[in-house]
């Protein structure tokens, strides 16, 4: 029943070499995005008012309109006013703009549930305010974020395949194109689709990983 | 010198006329206080009666509204944040909800101002975070997490991280008034080693026993102002008829509700 020699052939090289494109373009989107939800997080807990509402504002925006939406604007508006990005750059720069928003999200909530007294006792000790953030707030923080930035890069390992709409052929480009070149949607979506499964597994594997070695006791997942 | 009746003759603390309103309400109505080295003063009062937020404002953890705040002479330009961090090095202080670090060891705790404040390097801040730790009893535990820790455990770590950045004058905030009675006795005896050690002492709490024998002085608070002060044994005379003294057997008799 199955079709080996179609699958080695045609379907297995065609996806591996969207996977590559795929992974050039989730690797860098979630390092860059989840620090720059970090950073962004921070401003929306320790900003000045206007940095704050600024933040806040932002994450609004980039939450309430759809990541599509966001990619045609890099990839087709910016041009207009001469902001040329290629089809990979555009979907790279919105990704990570998108789950920065969304990055910050977990971060703030974590900041807001430490508890306050740290703050003041690292005060009393002489630590300047960046110092208390850096070496006490958000030390802690992060620990408590980390499986809601897991679930976020999980996700933008599944919305990394809207890079096709930026004319950036990864992963899902390729099946597609390679489906109606064969008209066999059945079998190169479902081989596709374990392409994706595989990627999020592994993710949340690094990501469990990650989560034991910085447990801590008395900090979120109970052993 | 700490001979309750003997002089202390260099100052070390002194508070001129702090104010502070929260939220509408004055909290402190031009407190003044002096303390000298070596001197051990204790706050006692009704809750809410401002003991808390004095404390916090001799470190400027809270900004007093007014008032002028010197140590051993020099005044403090309260703003002036560097200023403040070198200040706040100097004066040490213990919370009654010990706030310690929760993803630290207690080596950790101990050992991060000393690292990142004072800038020791870090096998040095360690090796004095463990001489630290050893004078508060808790030399086994340096690798355990506040997680792990009683609370009295807790509160002798916290006195240790204050200890370690060698303090000339410490604030205590009701030490002991979150811990259980058995708890607090440990804490309460490492408090004495210090007093015994000549430490310059600032603190609040509803015990009265230990204020008792530990104070050269009590300050009697209410309603934001120091409204008796003195030396224990004449403030809390029988038949003295002082507010301390109606305040104290009230607390004996438990009328005041929390003690």
């Amino acid at each position: 029943m199955m079709d080996w020699p179609f699958y080695l052939d045609s379907v297995f090289p065609a996806l591996n070499r969207g996977l590559g494109v795929s992974l050039q373009l989730i690797v860098p989107s979630a390092l860059l995005g989840l620090a720059g939800g970090v950073l962004l997080g921070s401003l929306r807990v320790f900003g000045s008012p206007r940095l704050r509402r600024a933040g806040d504002m932002y994450t609004a925006v980039l939450r309430g309109v759809p990541l599509v939406i966001q990619l045609f604007i890099l990839y087709y508006v910016l041009p207009k006013i001469g902001l040329y990005l290629d089809g990979f750059s555009a979907a790279v720069l919105g990704f990570i703009l998108c789950s920065a928003a969304y990055h910050s999200e977990y971060v703030r909530g974590a900041f807001l549930s430490i508890r306050q007294g740290q703050l003041k006792a690292a005060q009393a000790l002489g630590f300047s305010p960046l110092q208390s953030i850096r070496f006490i707030l958000l030390p802690q923080a992060m620990r408590l974020a980390l499986p809601g930035c897991g679930n976020e890069i999980v996700y933008l390992i599944k919305y990394s395949s809207l890079a096709y709409m930026t004319t950036c052929v990864e992963l899902t480009g390729e099946a597609k194109v390679l489906a109606s070149r064969h008209w066999r949607y059945t079998e190169i979506f479902l081989a596709a689709g374990l392409y994706y499964l595989c990627l999020t597994s592994l993710a949340s594997f690094i990501l469990h990983k990650i989560e034991a070695r910085a447990h801590i006791p008395g900090f979120g997942r109970q052993k | 010198m700490n001979e309750k009746t003997g002089t202390f003759p260099e100052p070390a603390l002194r508070l001129e006329e702090i104010s502070k309103s929260l939220g509408g309400r004055l909290i402190l109505d031009a407190v003044s206080l002096d303390l000298r080295k070596g001197e051990r003063k204790v706050l006692i009062g009704p809750s809410g009666a401002g003991k808390s937020t004095l404390l916090q404002c001799v470190n400027c953890l809270v900004l007093p509204d007014r008032g002028r705040i010197f140590l051993k002479g020099e005044e403090l330009d309260q703003s002036d944040n560097r200023a403040l961090r070198l200040f706040r090095r100097r004066v040490g202080m213990i919370f009654q909800d010990f706030n310690l670090f929760d993803h630290l060891t207690a080596l950790g705790n101990v050992g991060i101002a000393l690292q990142k404040v004072r800038g020791l390097p870090k096998a040095e801040a360690e090796s004095r975070a463990v001489e630290e730790l050893a004078r508060v009893g808790l030399e086994g535990k340096a690798s355990m997490y506040p997680a792990e820790l009683s609370g009295g455990q807790k509160q002798r770590v916290a006195i240790a991280r204050a200890l370690a950045m060698d303090p000339e004058v410490i604030l205590l905030d009701e030490p002991t008034s979150a811990l259980d009675p058995e708890l607090a006795g440990e804490v309460l005896t490492v408090i004495r080693d210090l007093a015994d050690g000549g430490m310059t002492m600032l603190m609040a709490t509803h015990q009265m026993d230990f204020a008792l024998a530990l104070a050269d002085e009590i300050l009697f608070m209410e309603q934001g102002r120091i409204i008796e002060q003195g030396v224990p044994s004449l403030l809390l005379a029988p038949g003295s008829g002082t507010r301390t003294l109606d305040f104290c057997s009230r607390l004996a008799l438990g009328a005041e509700g929390r003690i």
